[in-house]
């Protein structure tokens, strides 16, 4: 039946599409992760993205999806076949920033235009800037440094840190460090993939610091939270919202209630485009968007807007239509800054519970209409 | 540095060393009774994990979780040495990691399929969940004292097994001369299939314990896996006593690694290039270990055969 019920829609569109070929259809390669540990991240945009078109109406998007299981080799292989042989004009869809640098530039040098759903290397926002290339995220340093601003308003004067020996980790702490005018009683890094945190939980205790600040993305901050909540620690703690998204929530459990966080986006912002967002999102998907949803979502926007300003055949037009990010942004007021990333406010939240669902409450700004530290690095 | 500290961090090796015993302890029967190498065991552990997770939030008890993890795990190894592992035996290791990855891959998917792409929620029982106090005023989290206790519990009972049951005798029989003990009128077959649930059942049970403080997600078996494989070459390839030894030995030697090697460090070079220094070598330790090891006793600390 259901079988029956794709096919006729399929066929729809199909003859949709032919009515509507004068509009010159864009065709959208989407390389992101949906096996391996780090899926749900991927799931998440691409759930986004998707809701986004079709809500739309639009029938001259075409959206290809691939999984680049998390691994640079395969993505970079995806994205050859997405340009040459599947000819798309646009690409997105990297979470991971080492996948992001083995596969951006190259696709940006070709004439794609590439638009950043999640990972923004400091590399790709300073010299390696490009005009092809837009973040609809954050750069990786944005979240953090909102961190550091509320740990030093909060007047937390002594933090600990940690977070995985690996760029994105060393960026994490540096971005803290930026902002953060206390002391850094000690910082250490950890393994990629590490699951066991007795040893630092242990230094902690012992350090003496007022906060915690830590950056492990994924299955690491949920082992470290549960363990840090076992280790009955009472110093508070305090991260960026990979952490801290829907999904990692119900996984951890009453171990993160009451954690701030640093996040561009909440459900509870309040501004109609989201409020419309998480409903619907919700309805579709039977579940509450994470960040990654939201910004899944904000691309998928962002393009149709440009697509409504110019044709994609006309480069320039179409990329100075993107520059002005004509859209309702699931985070209120958002636009670029003079290296296509996200000039924008980092918000707090808190870790609370709604019923039986985990989730984050909106509690302040952090930082109002943040720029990335990279921006006068790139000569465009 | 306080004496507090260092005893806890002593006590966090030692968790360590027991959770890795728990997977190299059905690792290391299985190559050396069967002489297979299966890849597959970490994810026997994943399994473990997830079943205890599903079990626990359906039956809200975590008990429960953790028999039907042990139940689930065991007859999962059962099923998979009568259908795949059953026709490796007599092929070379190379087919049988090749065979054996297949699996990994089969039950990452399969795992996905069932139980959806998200990390599930696994908590230690309420009693267990917080700190106890141990003589000398120092907070230790019980859970993990728990799994202390449990893992050198199951270590003693498998030591008993092996030394003074039938099935152990024919374990040991069946390391030393597999086709005399055949000759001799023992069901090699269900030997076989016994042993291998015994080992899948242990790396379930450790599944389940680690991922109530850990996160219960694809592809969580792999990184233990690594670590189980160095604990059986330095224990030596069969020995369970060895695995113990060489577990407790990795568990202590990487935990105090991380812990001491950045501070001691720091009194030699700058900071902070102690601190990425300091972790470099820390990550590299056991290994550097492991090799040590192998310099002085190739076949490693209490080889099985010798």
């Amino acid at each position: 039946m259901k079988k029956t019920v794709m096919s006729l829609a399929a066929a729809a569109s199909l003859l949709a599409g032919v009515s509507m070929a004068a509009a010159e259809p864009v065709k959208v390669g989407m390389i992101t992760t949906l096996s391996g540990g780090g899926a749900s991240l991927g799931i998440d945009v691409r759930d986004g993205f998707e809701l986004a078109l079709k809500q739309s109406g639009r029938t001259d998007i075409e959206l290809i999806v691939e999984d680049d299981a998390q691994k640079p080799d395969l993505a970079v292989q995806l994205a050859d076949k997405l340009i040459q042989s599947d000819k798309v004009d646009i690409m997105t869809g990297i979470i991971w920033s080492n996948l992001a640098m083995a596969v951006v530039p190259g696709a940006v040098a070709q004439g794609k235009i590439y638009l950043s759903p999640n990972a923004g290397p400091s590399a790709l926002a300073g010299a390696g800037c490009n005009e092809n290339y837009f973040n609809v995220a954050w750069q990786n340093d944005n979240l953090h440094e909102g961190m550091g601003a509320y740990a030093t308003t909060a007047g937390f004067k002594k933090s600990f840190i940690l977070a995985p020996n690996y760029p994105a980790g060393k960026d994490a702490l540096t971005g803290f460090k930026r902002f953060f005018k206390g002391e850094v009683v000690k910082e250490i890094y950890t393994q990629l993939g590490q699951t066991d945190y007795a040893a630092e939980i242990a230094e902690i205790r012992a350090s003496g610091a007022d906060s915690v600040f830590f950056f492990l993305p994924g299955g690491m901050g949920i082992a470290f939270m549960k363990q840090y909540a076992g280790a009955g620690v009472d110093v508070p703690l305090l991260g960026p919202a990979f952490s801290f998204d829907q999904n990692i929530l119900q996984a951890v459990g009453d171990a993160a209630l009451g954690v701030k966080n640093t996040s561009q986006w909440s459900k509870d912002i309040d501004n109609e485009t989201n409020k419309a967002f998480v409903e619907s999102y919700q309805a579709a998907y039977g579940r509450l968007p994470s960040l990654y949803s939201s910004q899944g979502f904000d691309t998928a926007n962002l393009l149709i807007s440009a697509m409504d300003a110019a044709p994609i055949s006309d480069k320039d037009a179409f990329r100075a239509a993107l520059k002005a990010a004509n859209f309702k942004s699931t985070r209120g007021d958002f636009k670029f800054g003079s290296n296509n990333h996200p000039v924008q406010d980092i918000y707090v939240r808190e870790v609370v519970k709604e019923g039986d669902v985990f989730t984050n409450k909106l509690i302040g700004v952090a930082l109002e209409d943040h720029a990335d530290a990279y921006a006068a690095d790139c000569k465009m | 540095m306080t004496v507090a500290l260092f005893l806890e961090q002593i006590l966090n090796g030692l968790q360590l060393g027991v959770m890795l015993f728990l997977m190299a302890a059905g690792l290391t029967l299985i190559f050396g009774v069967m002489g297979l190498i299966n890849l597959a065991h970490g994810s026997l552990f994943m399994v473990g994990g997830f079943v205890c997770a599903a079990v626990a939030a359906w039956t809200g008890s975590f008990w429960i979780g953790l028999v039907a993890s042990l139940a689930a795990a065991a007859a999962l190894g059962a099923l998979v040495e009568i259908i795949v592992i059953r026709r490796l035996y007599d092929r070379d290791h190379l087919d049988q990691v090749l065979a054996t990855f297949a699996l990994v891959l089969m039950f990452s998917e399969g795992v996905r399929f069932v139980f959806g792409s998200f990390p599930l929620y696994l908590d230690p029982p309420a009693f267990l969940s917080g700190p106890v106090t141990l003589p000398g005023g120092m907070l230790y989290p019980a859970y993990r004292l728990a799994i202390i206790i449990a893992g050198l519990a199951v270590a003693a009972g498998l030591g008993l097994l092996i030394s003074r049951t039938r099935l152990g005798m024919q374990i040991r029989a069946g390391e030393a001369d597999r086709e005399m003990i055949a000759a001799l009128g023992v069901d090699i077959r269900f030997l076989y299939t016994v042993v291998f649930a015994l080992g899948a059942a242990l790396a379930g049970f450790a599944g389940a314990l680690i991922g109530a403080i850990q996160s219960v997600q694809i592809g969580m078996g792999e990184p233990v896996l690594i670590l189980a494989f160095v604990v059986i070459v330095i224990g030596g390839i069969g020995s369970i006593r060895g695995a113990l030894v060489a577990a407790l030995i990795v568990g202590l030697v990487d935990t105090l690694g991380r812990f001491l090697l950045p501070t001691l460090l720091a009194n030699v070079m700058e900071a902070s290039a102690a601190r990425g220094v300091g972790s470099a070598i820390a990550s590299m330790l056991i290994y550097l270990l492991m090799a040590v090891v192998l310099v002085f006793k190739p076949k490693g600390l209490f080889p099985a055969n010798a």
